[in-house]
């Protein structure tokens, strides 16, 4: 394991808790921000070149600056008085703690088959841009009728009731 | 334990333990938002287990997993987008985001 690993980790796990933990909102958003480069870096450092820009793109363009926008329409940024965790708080952190505990006995169980370095990829964009319209054309042309399905159902579940009415 | 060496564990174990932060977030957040937020995280997590398995594979020019994980970063755009419209459209209807309020299917 690398220096480069452990900093991306360190980065994107407390950029996740931070998410996760802050009261604040905005702050939240930010943190999810980082955790987002983090695993953007992370997929850097695994040779995902494409993959890692696309997350940059998709994630810390598109979709932090939705959350932001949620957040600054519904004035979540006030901080409530009862608290920003729910009341039964506790199940929901014993539920994540008993998944974590799963998942890495699981992983940890079969660290001695899991395959060991292998020699690095040698991807270019242009082969994956091959894939898309070859192999892959028939997804690639689902997600564009899902995108813009989505895109169609955001704006009209959003659009206010009375515009709507008329 | 020999196995720690290797670097895919150390991507899964990074993987499992964002999983469960975006879970616990999920779970225990009264904030819609925020709950929206902690499911980002969970995608992102398995992404980046995807990602990984397709660096350490034994055909990593098959480009499965790196195509897998880039149709779930399009899904997750789009699950992002209608599920904040949708949060959004609550809050106008409930004037709050705060799910323990919202206990109600009736408006």
């Amino acid at each position: 394991m690398t220096f480069a690993f452990w900093l991306f980790a360190v980065l994107t796990l407390a950029g996740g808790l931070a998410a996760v933990l802050l009261k604040n909102t905005v702050h939240c958003a930010l943190a999810l921000t980082v955790a987002f480069a983090g695993l953007a870096l992370l997929f850097l450092d695994l040779d995902a070149q494409f993959a890692g820009f696309a997350q940059i793109l998709v994630y810390i363009g598109a979709v932090a600056i939705l959350v932001v926008f949620a957040i600054l329409l519904t004035r979540g940024s006030e901080t409530p008085q009862e608290g920003v965790f729910s009341h039964n708080w506790f199940a929901g952190l014993a539920i994540a703690a008993a998944v974590f505990a799963v998942l890495a006995w699981a992983v940890l169980a079969s660290a001695h088959v899991l395959p060991h370095e292998a020699a690095m990829p040698t991807v270019t964009v242009a082969q994956i841009g091959q894939a898309l319209i070859g192999r892959y054309v028939l997804p690639l042309e689902i997600v564009a009728l899902l995108l813009t399905a989505a895109m169609i159902g955001a704006v009209i579940v959003a659009m206010d009731e009375k515009e709507r009415a008329k | 334990m020999t196995g720690m060496a290797t670097p895919l564990t150390g991507f899964l174990l990074v993987a499992a333990l964002l999983f469960a932060v975006g879970l616990a977030g999920a779970l225990t957040r009264r904030n819609a938002i925020l709950v929206l937020i902690g499911i980002e995280l969970m995608l992102n997590s398995a992404n980046l287990n995807l990602i990984a398995f397709w660096r350490y594979g034994p055909h990593p020019e098959a480009l499965t997993g790196m195509m897998f994980a880039i149709f779930s970063i399009a899904v997750a755009a789009a699950e992002a987008a209608v599920g904040l419209g949708l949060v959004i459209q609550i809050y106008r209807h409930a004037k709050t985001t705060d799910l323990d309020l919202m206990n109600r299917m009736k408006g």
